[in-house]
């Protein structure tokens, strides 16, 4: 079947899009064709690498029911849910409310002219959003909308079509829109998150949504999955697998059948992928010391980063796909090293405790997040390596082990494994800077080693 | 003369008469005498089985109690781990000596290949711990290589944190896990 979604002109945009969809029983084919007039790049309102930032406050309205029938009005309350918890997600805004709303312009109309801006300021909302929905035999119009309260201004307008069952995709559209527009990052709303979890005692390798919905099974080796990492185009997972009864690379194409093993003699462990290109790193084995290469997609090993004996192991690349942050015992504790791809001594990043491990990079290479063991206790740090090394930041505190890291490819969040509340290993999430520490996901069994996808901008 | 020649013709006789006496009540004695033999050739053989019988059961419980001690040699070598410190590959002195004894098995049951399992605790990273338990089985290896045993002998396999002996979260259970386990 065929759907259309159309983006009208929104009142303050000079843009104009066309959107279609074709949707299978699965897979959703986009084609776009659209005309874009280039303007100058606005001032961000919003700064996410500012870990002091204050949340930004933000009124959700009711949807404007535009003919008012139950399918209609139920379609806005799903859209109104949707639309808060995403923008909630993000933990850079902070939704207001509603009992403290003064005027509802599900009533009064929920266009520019009919705002009556004064209502929002007067909660303190910097931010608006207004929503409509016209429902009509299953197919669902939303009209979205992001005002700036103070300079009564039209921010982002949007027209969606499709399906109800795809009011969660247009509104996440939108949120998208919205990242862009406040922060020039097109935010998480496109992004996933691959990790590991228990099925009948194995360990396989799922993907779920940004905010955990929808888990999808992606291994089926029965055995122990793990590190899985996503390439930088969200087209291919590599992960390892003791499948065949060691730890092996896996390289998979989640499109196709397409795909390699690396199983060189010893372990093959911890791949990561380079930024913008199909080429691994990884920590292999095979010549009797645990060093990390560079590798093609077909497992192809190309040249060799390390060259010290010891532990070398959890390459991550710094998103400029210049440097390598790893873990390594060469001076005798496990500690955080990074180096550069063209040669040059590796510089080691980490001086506190005994045990620091598993860094991931922010999405502007400026800070580093890891695993630090002190007092037995397994936390979650934060420290800034540009211009000269920051202070150790720890995020996580008291509340169990706390292990993987991974950045949110706004660079807003943090997803974790965390132990607390009954030694079980579930997955958290939190902002970069430690505060609104929460579940991702409810799934049965045991959750592990999240890494988030770095796509952030929705297909045409 | 001829007198003293008649009287010993007559001894003679009564010689042979009595001799004729004696072998024919010896002729009746000799069957039974015949039984007799034939018995104690009978009880003879008997002890003689039973010596068989008993020495063969003094094999077959010696060769049962050697082959219960290869059994309980084996189930040692298999059982008896190699336990390190936290965030450690370093054999300990205890290590050390369990080793020995694992190469003096090795050395004795040349048939036999093995695999070198490293595992670590649940404390330490998941990655680390893969990388980390690497290198206890290599230890394990390098050590019982160095007391002669062929290198092909020995495979090593790491499962870092992921099979516990004891999944328990006590310092007795950590301690348990971090180990080098043999299987054959």
């Amino acid at each position: 079947m065929k759907i259309r979604l159309k983006k009208k002109e929104g009142k303050g945009g000079d843009q104009q899009w066309l959107y279609g969809i074709y949707s299978g029983c699965l897979v959703v084919i986009f084609i776009l064709c659209f005309v874009l007039s280039l303007h100058a790049k606005e001032v961000d309102y919003i700064n996410i690498s500012n870990p002091f930032l204050n949340k930004t406050p933000i009124a959700i309205t009711k949807f404007k029911a535009f003919n008012g029938h139950g399918a209609e009005v139920n379609g806005g309350i799903t859209a109104q849910q949707i639309l808060k918890d995403g923008l909630d997600f993000t933990g850079y805004l902070k939704v207001l409310n509603p009992a403290a709303f003064l005027s509802n312009p599900a009533q009064t109309g929920i266009d520019l002219g009919n705002i009556i801006f004064k209502d929002w300021t007067g909660i303190g909302a910097d931010l608006l959003v207004t929503g409509g929905i016209e429902e009509n035999q299953g197919q669902v119009t939303l009209q979205l909308r992001l005002f700036d309260t103070f300079n009564s201004k039209l921010l982002v307008g949007r027209v969606y079509t499709g399906k109800s069952s795809q009011i969660r995709q247009m509104i996440h559209r939108f949120c998208s829109e919205i990242s862009h527009k406040l922060t020039g990052n097109w935010g998480i709303f496109n992004s996933k998150v691959a990790f590991v979890s228990t099925v009948n005692g194995n360990k396989e390798i799922f993907v779920s949504e940004f905010d955990g919905h929808n888990p999808k099974q992606i291994t089926t080796h029965k055995s122990i999955s793990l590190s899985p990492a996503w390439s930088s185009d969200g087209q291919w997972l590599a992960y390892v697998s003791y499948a065949r009864g060691k730890p092996d690379i896996y390289i998979k194409n989640l499109k196709g059948n397409r795909g390699a093993i690396v199983n060189n003699k010893g372990s093959n462990l911890s791949p990561d992928w380079m930024p913008g290109k199909l080429t691994l790193a990884a920590a292999l084995s095979f010549s009797g010391n645990q060093e990390i290469y560079l590798l093609t997609k077909k497992g192809e090993v190309t040249k060799r980063i390390t060259k010290t004996w010891g532990v070398n192991v959890s390459p991550r690349f710094s998103p400029d796909g210049r440097k390598i942050a790893f873990t390594s015992n060469r001076g005798g504790t496990p500690q955080i090293y990074i180096k550069n791809l063209d040669g040059g001594a590796a510089r080691r990043i980490t001086f506190t405790g005994r045990y620091n491990t598993s860094p991931a990079w922010s999405p502007d290479g400026k800070k580093i997040a890891y695993v630090g063991i002190e007092k037995n206790a397994v936390n979650i740090f934060v420290i800034t390596i540009a211009s000269g090394l920051g202070t150790p930041v720890q995020l996580t505190m008291d509340q169990g082990s706390n292990e993987d890291p991974s950045f949110s490819p706004d660079g807003g969040l943090i997803v974790f494994t965390s132990k607390r509340g009954g030694g079980v290993s579930r997955l958290f999430v939190m902002t970069s800077a430690g505060t609104d520490q929460r579940r991702l996901l409810t799934l049965g069994g045991k959750q592990s080693q999240p890494y988030w996808s770095k796509s952030t901008r929705f297909e045409n | 003369m001829n007198k003293k020649m008649w009287m010993n013709l007559i001894v003679a006789m009564l010689v042979l008469g009595l001799f004729m006496t004696v072998s024919c009540a010896k002729k009746t004695i000799v069957s039974d005498g015949t039984t007799i033999e034939d018995q104690e050739k009978a009880k003879a053989k008997a002890l003689a089985e039973q010596e068989r019988i008993k020495s063969q059961e003094l094999r077959d419980q010696m060769a049962k109690e050697k082959e219960s001690k290869i059994v309980t040699a084996q189930t040692r070598f298999m059982n008896e781990n190699i336990l390190f410190v936290f965030d450690s590959f370093q054999l300990s002195p205890t290590a050390k000596a369990l080793l020995k004894e694992k190469a003096e098995w090795l050395s004795e049951n040349s048939k036999y290949s093995v695999t070198i399992e490293g595992h670590c605790d649940e404390n330490g990273t998941t990655e680390y711990n893969i990388a980390l338990g690497e290198r206890r089985a290599l230890a394990v290896k390098k050590y019982l290589k160095n007391l002669g045993i062929a290198g092909y002998r020995l495979t090593t396999v790491s499962f870092g944190e992921e099979k516990p002996l004891d999944t328990g979260n006590t310092e007795a259970a950590y301690q348990k896990n971090r180990r080098a386990q043999f299987v054959l």
